[in-house]
């Protein structure tokens, strides 16, 4: 029996005895039912399982469970308010019709989440760089950055 | 991935002896190149020893050195104001490494250990002529890569952290894959207390100074200095650049890197 | 189209997608987030040699191992049937096309690095894959033909024993002597070879298939990353499983994008399904990336050369075209049809061009099968004409624009008979051209080259005049060419008793927003409120049919069977109207959601009759059925035609040979467009691929038929990095012949896309003093840098 970790998921207290080998994302997916972070490589390039570890983006296929002991993990279920209210970023895209096939979006919108705690107001280029990590073959990326800029000018506001 | 037994220790010592104590152990710092090996069985351990509590990260700058600890990620040096101010080639090369989610889990320890061919880090820490700090001894660098995926490290030795002389100036020119965004060739050049180097990375099966280049930038510190100059190497081919184009490339990048500082 | 075509949420207007309230919190339901109680993990063993004999496999290990609950290879399937083709191709000489075996599980014999070979089921998927290791597979590599003129010798290797040359057919279009003898009084000949490089379509969420059977029932389930769950449901059925159709059900869920690659029915699906039933517990299969490479279809891999004869004024007289295609080691579903029917068909393009010859051999090799990829076919007819064209203006000395401009068909040639079997509807081609000239400032390109090389960067323009022929397709005209199915849609519109809407659909979205356009389509026609629409689509349980997503035809031929189906509902309203208000049929008119008599005040409000139809207390039962439901089956009577003028500009870094996309304006002609917002997030789409495959993407392998390019370590995806900020715009000739003047626009972008970009590329290196007539895409920085070294 593997150790006991105890990971707060998006706002939860969650303990548990993943196996040693268990990815974050698997972890998420499925033990916790959290199947909102995406599996869409196995090179850690493509960014669709982008979670948040302490406020930081990171690829949770790249990441052991029990590496998250004792950090806080945000997914996309836990991007929202309370009362469902969309957070900016995420209303943002759906504002500027920055998702399509919907399957790199949690992992988009985390990742932006990011860049926009760091760096508030963007430039396009600042936003396109910061997407290296995150494919997305749908929508060649025009309203995502649309879309990630438009958040940013409402969270700074 | 193949079962093992996870460990993390809380201090050096204690991850070397649990390192040492397993029949086929690994370290784990960033885990972005060892977990997708890992996840793709293209190695099998039988204990993985994550450093991430041993207490490695940390930087600090003391006089002329920038230390910094072996578990420090590459968003930890990029946006260190320390960093910033002392060496802005090396936080403008950490801040190129990877994406931003590798960035704020990659190390420098990783990612030197590991000694991928086609890293950013090694073209710092040969051009900068750093010092590989492990918990049996001080590597300099040029005797620290030795392969393609080959260091200088013993089975089981730790890198605790990387010490940067501060240069009068740095400075890195890269040419990614645009693929997999690793230097196809990464060029850095310096001003150090030691004389000038330029090191090169990606082109090689590890990094290499270009001593032909540093030798007509100690008479002229120009990038028209380096015009005719070919730098001999044994280059790797590839689908995406082959020998003469890596080599070509060497003599844009070092150019770019020498004009950014001249 | 009735009055509410102003409001926000009827036809034209920009609504905001109602499935992105899911996908945003993670509630989307794909497959693989799919799981029945007690599956179990399949893993597939596949051949890691291109050309392999399979003495035998030892399974023994593999069976024995924890947790494994079954494990099959050839042996046991020998019961399942193939693979099949949807579409024969007959060649030249009358023959049908050469149509090999292929099984699901390789019997005796590997074709391509994937192959699939063995399928073990555990009880966990590492389990799964721990056993799979220990399938002992006894290999004797046989040398492997991956090279398409290599393997059409007759000395070449064999990928299927009993077919010399692997020629799978040799077919050609158009009258070769009128184009013969055009060329013979031609004042100018330009020639060019090209290469349309094999892509992937890495679709990002992954192929994933589930398998379920119900033992009292004898219902079997798959749910499955599929375009088209009903198409699958049938070649399955009927030709891999013998399933019959009412006792299998297949699902498609949320589906992470599809581009081409979710359209065929693969042989994981069929597995699933079937070792469901054996080992009586579901059986669930996800891809990994690695896998995907090496087993979803791949797309493009031609190599043409290519002739273009003009008079003395640059009047187009004649085209000819030889191409080979690659089909991969056996025929996906769609394959045989991509590079004659979807490719030869459009090498007129927008041009008046009097005489058209296009032949074409597709060849087998030992790579993956090759099929549909956005655009199959048309991007690569668009590419040789666009290409040879511009080379036919540099040749001349004409611009491009204006070469282009004296050739196109004028808006009173329309309809217009191609000489190469399409019927053009309808278009204005020159509206668009000038259109995208205006807007990308082509006129002010000189000043933008200086710019850009006083900052010592090369410069280039590219144009791009495109057609696609979408809307797919008039089933009496496929059939005639081969196609073994309909490809009409289906739609029911089911009203509910108190008013609201569902709409069964035979299209599935995977990203193009059908929930939000069908929604918006029918509310307009009902005069209902857009809330009250329900849009269900994916489950063969749900729907009654349809033939799927693929070829931008939703709008067109699903969208237009959803309007078939309300003017039914609309129909039978009258009927019910005019008994309750006591008036003849003909005098009721359905005007803004409701039911009037015409000239009168009299009206029953759309509701009323829904309630009506199921509480028929007051209604002509001697004459009418209760209740409100419709269906409709439209079968378009032509393609679609959507066209644009696409212009592009690049930098190239001299030094590095790296090309930067300066700026990109597609101008496009859809039709009608039902959601704008939608239609240019389709078109951006469309463009990154485009960009894609003429800057970064190309599958490689080596001589071997080793797959290079094997991960997105080698294989390059289109980064945001990469692409710039687009510039958009339509013009509109609406569709002549369905019912909502639509053409769709979904793979426009990833057509027109290309040619512009290597224009542009070509001209930046001529401006720079590189005489080159092409280059063959991907324009890598390797490669430009080293076509600047030789010229």
């Amino acid at each position: 029996m593997s150790e006991q970790i105890t990971v707060t998921v998006n706002g939860d207290t969650v303990s548990a005895r993943p196996a040693a080998n268990t990815l974050l994302s698997t972890f998420l997916r499925e033990e916790l039912g959290l199947t909102g972070a995406h599996v869409g490589c196995d090179t850690s390039q493509c960014g669709a399982c982008v979670v948040l570890v302490d406020g930081k983006s990171v690829k949770s296929c790249t990441m052991l469970a029990h590496q998250a002991a004792g950090t806080n993990v945000t997914t996309i279920e836990g991007l929202a308010g309370d009362g469902g209210e969309l957070h900016p970023m995420q209303e943002a895209f759906r504002d500027n019709h920055g998702l399509q096939c919907g399957f790199c979006t949690p992992g988009m919108v985390l990742s932006a989440v990011d860049l926009v705690s760091r760096n508030p107001d963007p430039s396009e280029g600042e936003v396109r760089s910061w997407l290296e990590g995150n494919i997305c073959r749908c929508t060649g990326y025009h309203n995502i950055v649309k879309s990630i800029r438009a958040a940013a000018k409402v969270m700074r506001a | 991935m193949y079962d093992f037994n996870y460990h993390r220790p809380a201090s050096a010592t204690d991850a070397a002896a649990a390192r040492k104590a397993a029949a086929d152990g690994v370290y784990l710092a960033g885990g972005m190149t060892l977990l997708p090996t890992l996840k793709q069985r293209l190695a099998r351990n039988s204990d993985v020893v994550d450093l991430a509590a041993a207490g490695l990260a940390g930087i600090g700058r003391d006089g002329g050195t920038i230390t910094i600890g072996a578990m420090s990620t590459h968003d930890s040096v990029a946006t260190s104001s320390e960093v910033q101010s002392a060496i802005p080639a090396l936080a403008a090369l950490a801040g190129g490494i990877g994406d931003p989610q590798v960035r704020n889990r990659g190390t420098i320890g990783g990612s030197i250990a590991n000694a991928d061919p086609a890293a950013d880090y090694p073209a710092a820490v040969l051009g900068l002529n750093a010092t590989v700090h492990t918990d049996r001894r001080d590597i300099k660098a040029g005797d620290f890569f030795t392969g393609m995926f080959e260091t200088a490290l013993d089975d089981g030795e730790l890198i605790t952290k990387v010490t940067f002389p501060v240069p009068a100036a740095a400075a890195y020119a890269k040419f990614a894959n645009l693929a997999s965004r690793y230097a196809i060739v990464g060029v850095m050049a310096a001003k150090t207390g030691d004389g000038i180097r330029v090191a090169v990375t990606g082109a090689a099966g590890n990094a290499f100074r270009a001593t032909a280049m540093e030798q007509a930038l100690a008479g002229d510190f120009s990038a028209a200095a380096l015009d005719g100059i070919s730098v001999d190497a044994d280059y790797n081919s590839d689908i995406h650049a082959s020998a003469e184009y890596r080599r070509h490339l060497v003599g844009v990048m070092a150019k770019r890197a020498v004009g950014e500082i001249a | 189209m009735n009055a509410n075509t102003t409001t926000t949420s009827g036809i034209g207007g920009s609504v905001r997608r109602r499935e992105d309230s899911r996908f945003l919190q993670g509630r989307g339901r794909y497959t693989d987030d799919i799981n029945i109680a007690g599956q179990a993990y399949a893993v597939f063993v596949r051949s890691p040699h291109a050309h392999a004999r399979i003495n035998g496999i030892d399974t023994a290990a593999a069976t024995a191992a924890e947790g494994v609950v079954a494990v099959f290879t050839a042996e046991h399937t020998k019961d399942i049937g193939g693979v099949p083709t949807g579409w024969q191709v007959h060649s030249k000489d009358g023959e049908p096309m050469a149509e090999p075996k292929h099984p699901v599980l390789a019997e005796g014999m590997a074709r391509h690095v994937g192959d699939p070979v063995a399928m073990v089921i555990a009880a966990t998927r590492r389990q799964a894959r721990d056993a799979a290791e220990l399938v002992a597979v006894d290999y004797d590599p046989q040398p492997a033909v991956v090279d398409m003129k290599a393997a059409l010798a007759a000395d070449s290797t064999k990928v299927h024993a009993d077919l010399p040359g692997n020629l799978c057919y040799d077919w050609e279009l158009g009258d070769k002597a009128a184009v013969d003898e055009a060329f013979a009084g031609a004042a100018h000949v330009t020639k060019l070879d090209l290469v349309n490089n094999r892509l992937i379509p890495n679709a990002v969420e992954p192929r994933c298939a589930i398998g379920d059977f119900d033992s009292v029932s004898g219902e079997h389930t798959l749910y499955t990353t599929s375009q088209n769950p009903h198409v699958i449901r049938l070649l399955m059925g009927a030709f891999v499983l013998s399933i019959p159709e009412h006792k299998l059900r297949v699902v498609a869920p949320d589906v992470g994008g599809g581009f081409g690659s979710k359209i065929f029915h693969y042989a994981e699906e069929a597995l699933v399904t079937w070792a469901a039933a054996q080992v009586k517990k579901p059986v669930k299969w996800t891809a990994e990336r690695s896998e995907s490479f090496m087993s979803d279809a791949h797309g493009r891999d031609h190599v043409t050369h290519a002739e273009l004869a003009l008079d003395a004024d640059g009047k187009f007289l004649a085209l000819r075209c030889s191409t080979l295609a690659n089909m991969g080691a056996y025929l996906s579903t769609f394959a045989p049809c991509i590079p004659t029917y979807l490719h030869g068909t459009l090498l007129a393009g927008q041009y008046v061009t009097p005489a058209i010859y296009c032949e074409v051999k597709a060849v087998f090799t030992n790579t993956v099968p090759v099929d549909a990829y956005r655009g199959a076919g048309r991007p690569e007819a668009t590419f040789i004409l666009e290409r040879i064209v511009d080379q036919a203006a540099a040749e001349t000395g004409v611009d491009p624009a204006e070469l282009r401009r004296r050739n196109l068909i004028k808006p009173e040639q329309f309809p217009y008979q191609t000489p190469v079997a399409l019927q053009y509807d309808t278009g204005n081609y020159e509206a668009t051209l000038d259109q995208a000239l205006k807007a990308a400032d082509y006129a002010g390109f000189e000043s933008r080259r200086k710019q850009s090389a006083a900052a010592g960067k090369l410069r280039g323009v590219g144009l791009s005049c495109y057609i696609e022929a979408c809307g797919i397709a008039p089933s009496n005209v496929v059939g005639s060419l081969g196609a073994r199915a309909g490809l009409y849609e289906a739609a029911t519109i089911r009203v509910n008793p108190t008013g609201s809407v569902v709409v069964l659909t035979g299209s599935h979205a995977h990203g193009q927003g059908h929930e939000t356009t069908f929604a918006q389509v029918v509310s307009d026609m009902l005069g209902i409120d857009y809330d009250a629409v329900e849009i269900v689509h994916g489950d063969t349980a749900k729907v009654p049919f349809g033939m799927g997503t693929y070829g931008s035809r939703s709008i067109a031929v699903g969208g237009a069977a959803i309007a078939k189906a309300v003017d039914k509902i609309i129909a039978k309203g009258k009927k019910i109207a005019a008994h309750l208000l006591e008036a003849g049929e003909g005098d009721i008119v359905f005007e803004n959601g409701a039911f009037k008599v015409a000239g009168t005040d009299r009206e029953k409000s759309f509701g009323d009759i829904a309630l009506t139809a199921y509480v028929p207390h007051q209604y002509p039962l001697e004459s009418l059925e209760p209740g409100l439901e419709e269906t409709a089956f439209y079968d378009p009577a032509n393609f679609t035609y959507p066209a644009g003028t696409y212009v592009c500009e690049v930098e190239v870094d001299p030094d590095t040979g790296r090309v930067t996309v300066a700026s990109f304006h597609a101008s496009d002609d859809f039709g009608n467009l039902i959601n704008p917002m939608i239609v240019e997030g389709q078109v951006h789409g469309g463009l990154a691929q485009g960009i894609g495959q003429a800057l970064l993407e190309n599958c490689v392998y080596d001589a071997d038929g080793q797959l290079l390019s094997g991960s997105y370590m080698d294989y390059c995806m289109p980064r945001a990095d990469d692409l710039p900020s687009f510039q958009v715009d339509t013009t509109v000739t609406a569709c002549t012949h369905n019912p909502l003047g639509v053409k769709g626009c979904g793979e426009a972008g990833a057509i027109g896309a290309p040619p512009a970009l290597i224009n542009a590329v070509v001209n930046a290196l001529n401006g720079g003093g590189h005489p080159i007539a092409h280059l063959d895409m991907p324009a890598t920085p390797q490669k430009v840098w080293a076509a600047m070294q030789s010229n």
